[in-house]
């Protein structure tokens, strides 16, 4: 494997909230490469959003945030914020949920991707609309040249969610940080999109970072996962042995607690996520683990080796051995 | 098949909205749901699937007389329910209810649990103890007796989407209409609320028109499947048949465009990559509505509606080259 393009040490986001400090991320790694499509999976509440938002240095003042993230070879933690909105949009971009609210409603679409050429390339008016009249076709939008006169009310949630991706992609980035970019949209459409995700990774060696909590289209698109619970990183691994013996209880209950063709009773994982604003000293999943044990409280437990996954669950192996089932 | 709870006739909604073309206003027509039959049994779950657009929820507006269909019968325990009068339709009304997608928007923030749960006992007139009936109500939902005197705002989503069924039960309807009860929720939640759909029909027996864009989920509850697009009943049967052997060609792409959770099967998969989105409802295609998307239309498929027709593995589907 090539060196990782995104590197992200201990990184730790604090809120400061009336009702105290919200811990939303405590201590992740992660790492990407160049060509590669790294899944990021968790419910609600996980901090699967926040710890990219991190490294895109987009969260509020009000978050603390602290540890590594380099991206390239460069520390953005603490990073002026000039040089990060240099690098936003040009080395590392990220594209959200709800497309409409990345576009801006008065402006022509093509108008949009040239300014995001413009902001940091030196390139001519006539060159910039062209480049995004080629974006446009690149996203699979038929008829760009038209389409690229047109504002983004005309264009259905699926093409905005492609000129969303256009734009991300404009400068050509190291890093696409996806945050549930598919979420919204119908199946049929959220199929086309991720074949465009797929499409950028493999034309540019784009590093992709997907973030959704649909363990499917982890599954159809992604090489390695990550799957996140209470703020930190609890398994990782290439998707194969993830989904065929995972070793960590939670991402077992996940993928029980889904329908499956022939299962007559579902297994949901019982009780809550902890509250955040008093996380437990011991593994945040232990209170809902049919597995814990008095140690599984004592200290938070770090990710290890254990076969070809990482895990952070103490028990893995004695679980794994004890053959507890997973459909 | 037992006997029927509910049978929707040719159900058509059509919705008049006015749209501005520059400085004129025009009338247009938005056809929502056009021309939808099916059955409901005693005991049985009909579930709809269908991407955004597709009708679904109007079809649960429709069967619970939340608006009036522009042509077409809901017939429900073999009383037609728009010719009932209007004290008629409220006595009714305790025999169909309705569980909404929204868990948080559902809920009166200003009105205890307890007091949400118990509304339909008073809008109804109910006689007896309230308070009893709403303990057992909370119990048979799977939460605790003392959560009656808590707000909406202290529960999570799945507890509150718990709430709302407790208050859909609360009159013992034959029929529960659920409109995507369970897409709010995370997928660790979701199986929890599901499995008190099945116990409490094994317990209650009661009727459920489940309607969900997650085909997973309905493979899951459904005894019949029916599959709509753009306002039509494309595909209709046992789950077995429709999943198994699909022969729209819209319910085909619709089933290879879920995501499987397992990577082996995924990579493996021969995917049909439909183009485009679903066309607007306010001027759909001619003949068959989905010809536009689809990889198998012809000149016939513009020309002429195909009709639901039998097919040899027992479902219902209405296209002119079935697979």
């Amino acid at each position: 494997m090539s060196d990782p393009v995104l590197l992200i040490r201990d990184l730790r986001v604090t809120f400061d909230t009336p009702l105290g400090e919200l811990h939303a991320v405590r201590g992740v790694d992660f790492d990407v490469s160049s060509g590669e499509l790294i899944g990021v999976v968790g419910e609600s509440g996980s901090g699967k959003s926040v710890t990219f938002l991190a490294a895109m240095g987009l969260l509020p003042p009000r978050a603390k945030v602290t540890g590594s993230v380099i991206l390239d070879g460069e520390e953005l933690i603490g990073a002026n914020p000039r040089r990060l909105r240099s690098i936003r949009g040009r080395l590392m971009s990220m594209i959200f949920q709800d497309p409409l609210s990345a576009l801006n409603p008065v402006h022509r679409i093509g108008d949009q991707i040239s300014e995001m050429l413009q902001s940091h390339q030196k390139i001519s008016n006539r060159d910039a609309a062209t480049k995004s009249v080629e974006l446009l076709d690149l996203v699979g939008i038929p008829q760009p040249g038209d389409r690229a006169r047109q504002y983004p009310h005309e264009f259905s949630g699926g093409m905005r969610q492609r000129v969303v991706i256009a734009m991300a992609i404009a400068n050509n980035p190291k890093v696409l940080i996806a945050d549930e970019p598919t979420t919204a949209l119908d199946v049929t459409v959220q199929a086309q999109i991720l074949e465009v995700i797929q499409r950028v990774q493999e034309k540019f060696g784009t590093a992709v970072v997907l973030i959704t909590h649909d363990l499917g289209v982890i599954a159809r698109v992604a090489s390695r996962v990550n799957v996140m619970y209470a703020g930190r990183n609890v398994e990782s691994g290439i998707v194969d042995s993830l989904f065929d013996h995972p070793s960590h209880p939670y991402t077992r209950g996940l993928l029980n607690s889904l329908p499956r063709v022939g299962s007559e009773r579902l297994e949901p994982i019982t009780g809550f996520p902890p509250n955040m604003l008093r996380p437990p000293i011991g593994c945040g999943f232990s209170p809902r683990c049919q597995f814990s044990q008095p140690a599984c409280d004592a200290k938070l437990p770090e990710l290890r080796s254990f076969g070809d996954l990482q895990t952070a669950c103490i028990r893995a192996e004695e679980i794994v051995v004890s053959g507890a089932p997973v459909r | 098949m037992s006997e029927p709870i509910l049978q929707v006739h040719q159900l058509v909604k059509n919705f008049e909205i006015r749209a501005s073309r520059g400085a004129r206003k025009v009338k247009r027509v938005v056809q929502a749901v056009s021309g939808v039959s099916f059955t409901v049994s005693k005991g049985q779950t009909l579930g709809i699937v269908g991407e955004s657009g597709s009708g679904k929820t109007t079809v649960a507006r429709l069967i619970m007389q939340l608006c009036a269909p522009t042509s077409g019968s809901v017939t429900f325990e073999g009383r037609d329910l728009a010719a009932l009068k209007f004290e008629e339709m409220r006595q009714l009304r305790r025999r169909i209810q309705i569980v909404f997608q929204d868990p948080f928007a559902s809920l009166d923030p200003k009105m205890t649990v307890g007091a949400s749960i118990a509304e339909p006992l008073v809008v109804q007139r109910e006689p007896g103890n309230h308070e009893e009936r709403v303990t057992e109500l909370l119990n048979l939902v799977g939460l605790a007796p003392d959560h009656a005197r808590r707000f909406p705002h202290e529960f999570s989503g799945g507890q509150r989407q718990r709430v709302g069924i407790a208050r859909a039960l609360a009159l013992n309807p034959a029929l529960i209409v659920l409109d995507e009860p369970v897409s709010a929720l995370d997928v660790s939640i979701q199986a929890g609320v599901i499995n008190l759909f099945d116990d409490l029909q094994k317990r209650l027996g009661m009727s459920y028109v489940f309607i969900a864009h997650d085909l997973s989920v309905v493979r899951h509850i459904a005894d019949q499947v029916a599959v709509m697009y753009l306002g039509k009943i494309v595909e209709i049967g046992p789950k077995q048949t429709v999943y198994e052997h699909p022969t729209h060609p819209y319910t085909v792409a619709l089933l290879s465009a879920v995501p499987v959770p397992n990577p082996s099967v995924e990579r493996a998969r021969q995917r049909i990559m439909l183009e485009g989105e679903v066309p607007s409802p306010v001027n759909p295609p001619s003949g068959c509505r989905f010809r536009t998307r689809c990889w198998k239309a012809t000149d016939l498929c513009a020309q002429e509606e195909p009709r639901l027709v039998q097919r040899p593995t027992g479902q219902l589907s209405a296209c002119h080259f079935p697979e």
